[in-house]
């Protein structure tokens, strides 16, 4: 149990100064930015109860606020899939599979884990791009770039399951 | 009553997600008001030691830049020098006569060490706080032109809106004609702000300069902004859409200058004055 603990919040602190020090940092042209952070958020245990990912997401998102200087936006997005996690998982999974309770690459089938990063990506990527802006003017500017940098995302977080976070 | 307790226990889950969702939107919306709450942004003591820390890494890659921006800034300062006259060029004299007693302004050299330009609202972190003088509402420069305004300031370190913010536009004015009108920043290019309220009768031209106004504190007048890059005349309005390229390259921010504007208190309490 504390070696869990342990590993989630060097997790936390990890991703906090990845997506801050470095993903922040690199300016892609000004046009997307990719939010990796989130990856903490996807691989809490599937036990996990919910009211702990919702406040534990919603804090998450607090950090990376105070960060960037952008009060609540993440907060509001990193509770939003938090709540939508569960939904999701059983959304794309069959009943009858036998699930680990580590929802990470090397327990799960690729598919099984691209299909579930990238749904949990593309909901908290459009729901904070469209908060930021908080108009539906220019609806598919914020779309579009919504959607690159989920793409961004994903691939990042999936290539990182090879390298880190493998159990 | 059993039944709705029932209900509710069952769907905590809901419950507490709307719980959160309302105060992560509060947040959004009194953001104003929390400017002055000093913990929740990049300048507080923690955040910011960790951006100085790993931007004194970062940094190394950009002396480069870095000293042919200085060597440029010598060699122009030395040209105006230059032109002022009565002025002997050595150490202790030339400082006696650069000591005017009521000078507006003093300058205070810091260094960024966050920045962003991808958001719809970008701040800069800076290395100096309250104890090297700094203080909100100062403008903030660097040699080629306006980069922003101190908001938040803690002990040793301070946050301000950069132009590319949509909170906050720089008063600015058409060198030509003098017309002013304020600068706003539509979230997209990094490169681009908008000049806004010159009307259809001011004669202005692409690669006009325009630079800031008289009509803040925060920055002497005539600091460069940019040049008119494309000039759109919507027709049923009264004003031009008129884009302007900015001078500083906010992707590559060093060292800025923070203006100190001597006379504020005394302007900001005439100012004062009127609204009683």
């Amino acid at each position: 149990m504390i070696r869990i603990l342990l590993k989630y919040a060097i997790m936390f602190v990890s991703l906090v100064l990845i997506q801050v020090l470095i993903f922040n940092q690199v300016q892609f042209n000004g046009f997307f930015n990719p939010y990796v952070y989130i990856l903490f958020v996807i691989l809490l245990p599937l036990s996990t109860p919910r009211y702990a990912i919702l406040i534990l997401g919603f804090f998450l998102g607090l950090v990376i606020d105070i960060f960037t200087n952008s009060l609540g936006i993440h907060a509001a997005a990193t509770v939003f899939i938090a709540y939508a996690r569960s939904l999701v998982i059983r959304l794309i999974s069959n009943r009858e599979d036998d699930r680990s309770d580590y929802p990470g690459l090397k327990q799960n089938s690729l598919v099984w884990f691209v299909r579930y990063v990238s749904i949990m990506v593309v909901l908290h990527h459009v729901f904070l791009f469209y908060i930021e802006v908080f108009t539906l003017a220019n609806f598919f500017n914020t779309f579009y770039r919504a959607i690159l940098s989920s793409i961004f995302s994903i691939i990042v977080i999936v290539l990182s399951q090879f390298l880190v976070f493998r159990d | 009553m059993r039944g709705l307790l029932r209900y509710l226990l069952k769907n905590y889950a809901f419950l507490l997600f709307l719980i959160l969702e309302v105060i992560a939107f509060t947040l959004i919306f009194n953001f104003n008001k929390y400017q002055q709450v000093k913990y929740l942004n990049s300048s507080n003591r923690i955040t910011a030691s960790i951006y100085n820390s790993f931007n004194a890494v970062g940094s190394y890659f950009r002396l480069a830049s870095v000293n042919r921006k200085l060597a440029e800034e010598n060699a122009h300062l030395k040209s105006v020098l230059g032109k002022l006259p009565y002025l002997e060029l050595s150490g202790d004299t030339l400082l006696d006569s650069l000591e005017v007693k009521d000078s507006l302004y003093r300058y205070i050299s810091a260094k960024v060490i966050n920045n962003s330009v991808d958001n719809q609202n970008n701040y800069i972190t800076l290395n100096k706080g309250r104890k090297h003088g700094i203080k909100p509402d100062q403008g903030i420069i660097n040699p080629d032109g306006i980069v922003g305004v101190i908001t938040n300031v803690s002990e040793s370190y301070s946050l301000g809106f950069s132009v590319l913010n949509k909170r906050w536009g720089a008063s600015a004015k058409l060198k030509k004609s003098g017309t002013f009108g304020p600068l706003s920043w539509d979230g997209r290019d990094s490169e681009f702000v908008f000049l806004n309220g010159i009307p259809f009768h001011v004669d202005l031209a692409v690669g006009d300069t325009v630079v800031t106004s008289s009509y803040s504190s925060a920055f002497p007048e005539d600091i460069m902004i940019g040049t008119v890059y494309s000039i759109d005349q919507p027709s049923g309005e009264n004003y031009y859409h008129i884009q302007v390229k900015l001078a500083v390259d906010f992707r590559a921010l060093s060292y800025v200058d923070v203006i100190n504007n001597l006379k504020v208190e005394e302007i900001n309490n005439l100012e004062s004055t009127i609204d009683k």
